[in-house]
């Protein structure tokens, strides 16, 4: 199974039943191939709305219809659309029960920094700094590592998106969640070693004794 | 009842150098192309833009990037769009970046006369530079200030003559909140349809918030 998949299939394991659910670009746009039919999950999209289905078939392509990236996307039987106040007042509000996201940096508090390197890039936070400041669980799917460096850290040194707003970390080697005593490594991926883990990560990590591989 | 229906050129004109213009549309989609393909063409310059993003260069709001019509774009993001990275990083147009939600709510907050609103968006960021911060029920907040604008430029699907307008799927995005934001507001529409045929219960922004019409004539 390829790394992308491993975190997919990992962070679909965590939607339950009747769930509202943002996903942000990369990775995350995999997880809905995952979830099993029988669960009913929301998809929000940021540009206003709920009850997305998956990217529009070539030429199917409705020009009024695209998702936060502006890729062209359908909306399923009985979802529906609004304007931008509406779709932040959902997210703010805390009515999204997980946003899934990518990181540049996350730290062992739950500082987030996904946004800006300073003078290399600077895109813009688009919607990612309220969705995380307002759903209810923020998941980071994300590498473990960006060219072999930690990029789960003691503390951020970019600019954050949000100060302890992260709640678990899914890798491909690692499941992790943020807890008030620091982050603890709840599952491990097949074939990884906690001596591997340990070395790919700045921030410390708790090992508890019940420690499990990966649930997929 | 007044006639609002108005020429491209005249939706053109009342767009004039140094004023703050909000421009619906989100990537483009449900953004006021047309109008903005005419403004191209016109002699402006020092715009302030509000907006959600700035588009990609060939598209809506990217094309009065390139053509140097903006002094000033306050938005959530600007990654799509490679030339307004350059202008910001070589100082030729200032950028103010926005969380998504808060500018939505600045211009919802100047269209509803409230005097602003308070978001825990941006806390501990480098968003809340500046910005007046309260604690309430202990929880932080910060006090964003209303955004408003001279003129708004908006897109419609369907619009009856008197203004009322049905926005269709994600092309709504900004722009209701857009049309009660400014002090004037045109709003392109792909459908004029004649006074009675727009169901009051499905009518999107009510007619009173738009004071010009385009008719774009079925064509998006």
């Amino acid at each position: 199974m390829d790394e992308r998949e491993l975190i997919a299939r990992r962070v679909a394991k965590e939607i339950k039943d009747g769930d509202v659910v943002n996903l942000g670009i990369g990775v995350p746009t995999l997880v809905p191939n995952y979830i099993p039919k029988e669960i009913e999950v929301f998809l929000q999209s940021e540009n206003g709305i709920m009850g997305m289905g998956p990217a529009a078939k070539k030429g199917e392509e409705d020009k009024d219809l695209i998702n936060a990236g502006g890729g062209y996307v359908t909306i399923e039987e009985g979802g529906c659309t609004f304007d931008s106040a509406t779709s932040f007042g959902i997210i703010r509000g805390g009515h999204v029960d997980m946003t899934v996201l990518g990181a540049l940096q996350v730290a062992e508090n739950g500082d987030l920094a996904n946004w800006k390197i300073p003078g290399k890039m600077v895109p813009g936070m688009g919607g990612a700094m309220d969705l995380v400041t307002g759903a209810k669980r923020v998941i980071i799917a994300m590498s473990h590592t960006q060219k072999g460096e930690p990029k789960i850290l003691k503390k951020c040194t970019l600019p954050l998106t949000a100060a302890g707003r992260v709640t678990d970390i899914i890798t491909e080697m690692g499941y992790m969640k943020i807890t008030p005593s620091g982050l603890v490594l709840k599952e491990i991926a097949p074939g990884v070693a906690v001596e591997d883990i340990r070395a790919a990560t700045e921030a410390i990590l708790i090992i508890p004794d019940d420690l499990k591989e990966m649930d997929l | 009842m007044r006639n609002k229906i108005i020429s491209m050129d005249d939706a053109g004109s009342h767009v004039r150098s140094g004023m703050t213009v909000m421009i619906g549309g989100f990537l483009g989609c449900g953004g006021p192309n047309a109008i903005i393909d005419a403004l191209l063409v016109r002699d402006i310059k020092e715009l302030t833009v509000i907006a959600n993003d700035t588009a990609f260069t060939e598209v809506g709001i990217g094309k009065l990037i390139v053509n140097h019509k903006i002094r000033h774009v306050i938005c959530s993001h600007i990654g799509t769009n490679k030339e307004t990275g350059r202008q910001f990083n070589e100082g030729e147009t200032e950028v103010t970046l926005t969380p998504q939600g808060t500018l939505a709510g600045q211009i919802r907050a100047a269209g509803v006369g409230t005097g602003g609103f308070l978001t825990p968006t941006g806390v501990g960021t480098e968003v809340e530079k500046g910005k007046n911060k309260l604690i309430m029920n202990g929880v932080e907040y910060l006090l964003e200030t209303p955004l408003k604008a001279d003129v708004a430029l908006i897109h419609a699907w369907k619009v009856d003559k008197k203004g009322n307008a049905i926005y269709r799927r994600t092309a709504r995005n900004f722009n209701p909140l857009m049309a009660m934001a400014a002090d004037v507001v045109i709003c392109e529409a792909e459908h004029i349809v004649e006074v009675g045929e727009i169901d009051p219960d499905f009518v999107m922004t009510p007619s009173i918030f738009i004071d010009y019409i385009v008719d774009l004539g079925g064509q998006n």
